[in-house]
């Protein structure tokens, strides 16, 4: 085989792998997209403070240490504790459903029957307030985040070895595939399939379906608006814990990890805005094309598309195909 | 002047219940506008309840009142012997009364199963928890309830669609689906909202043959609102007649029938 392809091949897979990243974050703008209309400009900050908060629940950090040390001339910082991964996580989802509660009840609560934009605008006030709130709780530095299940089962970090011999026997080159990624993609998959499984068969699954596409119609058979749209917020909650540890157990938890709901726009853009699978396939086309156009074309152009490739070929389907791949064709009747 | 009267047997041989609901001195307002002025009237177990009249009489507003989409400025609703408070809508609903609307409000994106499945919300009540596990409760309700709701599918005649987008469908179908939906929820008082609005001649039939077989197989009261008089008076066991946000007849077809107001209402009347 050319050794073109098989270093091409390698870089496929690794955009899968990248792809799946962006698929988990775009995700949670579905999700909140198709039950309430609103595009959540603040699910990047939400994966940013989920890390956050799991970190600092996880280390045993003094939530608003910086505060209670400026007020009371404390050095307070550590209670001197560490709480096991999954405790920490169950913790953490407690936070983001607490967190959902507050979103709707002191903001969209408020805001019912406003236009898109308004709506819209919320969420980016949201994202910052978020991002302030975030800062003045668990502090700005830069923390590593270590996720183990039990005793020493955590999430792999380098090469996996199995594949790079694999492939080294076959084509005579080690591919080099991160295990990080590989987990990543097996968590991605169990999340979709957990969320379509409750989407479809269960009753408030079926009831968030039915106020994504009527309210009156809910109202009619008994659901809670209010209640539905708290379940939305805690689900797009919990996605954006899931990317907010895959993002941060990769580069670190810090805050250009909210800039990853930049990148989660173009693969929108490609899926369509209401569609799940669209997310996920989305996110694989962006993550796919930004390497390979880096590999083939990069080094004509002097390299540093991933920067701007996503959002190019956005804007192509922004002209040709302006519902997406996977989006509802909108028809206006006259 | 809680009228719990004796409950009594049609002509056809059904059997007609003490009120479930009644409805007293109701007013609502729109800013300055009456929608409904100081209306009384009840609905009894099993019948067939109708409420008609010309357009912008106050129907739709009456029905909305019922079901919690409006709230009276005045009057009260008693609903099963005790005096309803404020509700939303939703809660309205859980508590047993379903409805459709004029305009039809189904989840298009969803199938036909889907949305009759909606209507079962009311029945199901596993947790959360358990439903996001998919173990146990969850899964035996959902089997228990399906059940049923292919039972009332197979009833209406929409086995056919059961699995197509609501969105696809005609206008007759869907005001068939809706119905089958309402009626998932084995309410104690359906309402219907113009149930044979824009139908052709052969759907009417359809549709009053189906509200028939409903209030006669289920024993489901029945409160519904049409324009139409022809269908109504073969319909329904009593008619509340309103004009201008008022109550001008109240009794069987025959006795609306023969009420000057009502003619006048109808036919128009000479002001000389």
């Amino acid at each position: 085989m050319p050794e073109q392809l098989v270093f091409a091949m390698e870089v496929f897979l690794n955009g899968l792998m990248a792809g799946v990243l962006y698929a988990l974050v775009a995700l949670g703008f579905v999700l909140i997209y198709k039950a309430s209309g609103i595009f959540n400009f603040a699910q990047g900050v939400m994966a940013l403070f989920a890390a956050m908060t799991l970190v600092g629940i996880q280390n045993g950090q003094v939530p608003f240490s910086h505060l209670i040390n400026a007020m009371f001339g404390a050095h307070v910082t550590h209670f001197g504790w560490n709480i096991p991964s999954v405790v920490s996580l169950l913790l953490t989802v407690g936070v983001m459903i607490l967190l959902a509660w507050c979103i709707q009840r002191f903001v969209f609560r408020h805001l019912v029957g406003q236009e898109p934009i308004i709506l819209f605008m919320a969420t980016i006030g949201l994202a910052y307030f978020l991002e302030g709130f975030a800062d003045l709780m668990w502090g700005s530095e830069i923390k590593t985040l270590d996720f183990c299940l039990a005793g020493s089962a955590c999430l792999p970090q380098g090469i996996n070895v199995a594949i790079d011999e694999a492939t080294y026997n076959l084509f005579g080159y080690g591919f080099f595939i991160d295990n990080l990624d590989i987990t990543a993609t097996v968590v991605a998959i169990l999340l979709v399939i957990a969320l379509v499984a409750f989407s479809q068969y269960t009753k408030h699954g079926r009831a968030m379906r039915a106020v994504a596409d009527d309210h009156q119609a809910a109202l009619s058979v008994g659901i809670s608006l209010n209640f539905i749209w708290v379940l939305v917020w805690s689900v797009a909650g919990f996605v954006a814990l899931v990317a907010g540890i895959m993002w941060g157990a990769k580069s670190g938890v810090q805050f250009s990890l909210s800039l990853i709901a930049l990148k989660a726009l173009p693969v929108l853009m490609l899926g369509g805005f209401t569609s799940i699978p669209g997310a996920i396939v989305g996110g694989l086309i962006i993550g796919v094309g930004e390497k390979l156009f880096e590999f083939w074309v990069g080094p004509l152009v002097g390299g540093a598309t991933e920067n701007w490739f996503a959002y190019v070929l956005a804007l192509v389907f922004l002209v040709f195909r302006p519902q997406g791949l996977f989006g509802e064709k909108i028809i206006e009747r006259v | 002047m809680n009228a719990q009267a004796e409950s009594y047997v049609t002509d056809d041989g059904r059997t007609i219940g003490p009120t479930v609901m009644e409805m007293k001195n109701i007013t609502l307002r729109f800013g300055g506008v009456k929608a409904i002025t100081d209306i009384s009237f009840d609905i009894r177990e099993g019948e067939i309840r109708a409420i008609i009249g010309p357009n912008g009489a106050g129907k739709s507003s009456m029905l909305n009142v019922i079901s919690g989409f409006y709230v009276p400025q005045e009057g009260e609703v008693w609903y099963k012997g005790k005096k309803r408070p404020p509700m939303k809508p939703y809660q309205v609903a859980q508590q047993g009364i379903a409805r459709t609307f004029q305009n039809i409000a189904l989840f298009e994106g969803m199938t036909v199963l889907d949305n009759v499945m909606t209507g079962r919300i009311r029945q199901m009540q596993s947790g959360l928890f358990s439903q996001a596990l998919w173990k146990g409760k969850a899964e035996k309700e959902e089997v228990a309830n399906r059940e049923q709701v292919e039972k009332i599918i197979d009833f209406l005649e929409i086995q056919h669609i059961r699995k197509t987008p609501v969105g696809r469908l005609p206008y007759g179908l869907k005001k068939r689906v809706e119905l089958a939906r309402a009626l998932a929820a084995e309410p104690s008082i359906l309402l219907l909202d113009e149930p044979m609005a824009g139908m052709n001649v052969e759907e009417k039939e359809d549709m009053s043959r189906f509200i028939l077989d409903v209030n006669d197989e289920f024993g489901t009261t029945i409160a519904l609102i049409e324009h139409d008089m022809g269908v109504v008076m073969d319909l329904s066991d009593r008619v509340v007649v309103m004009d201008y946000g008022k109550k001008i007849g109240d009794g069987t077809p025959d006795e609306v029938r023969n009420n000057q107001d009502v003619i006048d209402a109808y036919l128009g009347v000479a002001h000389d």
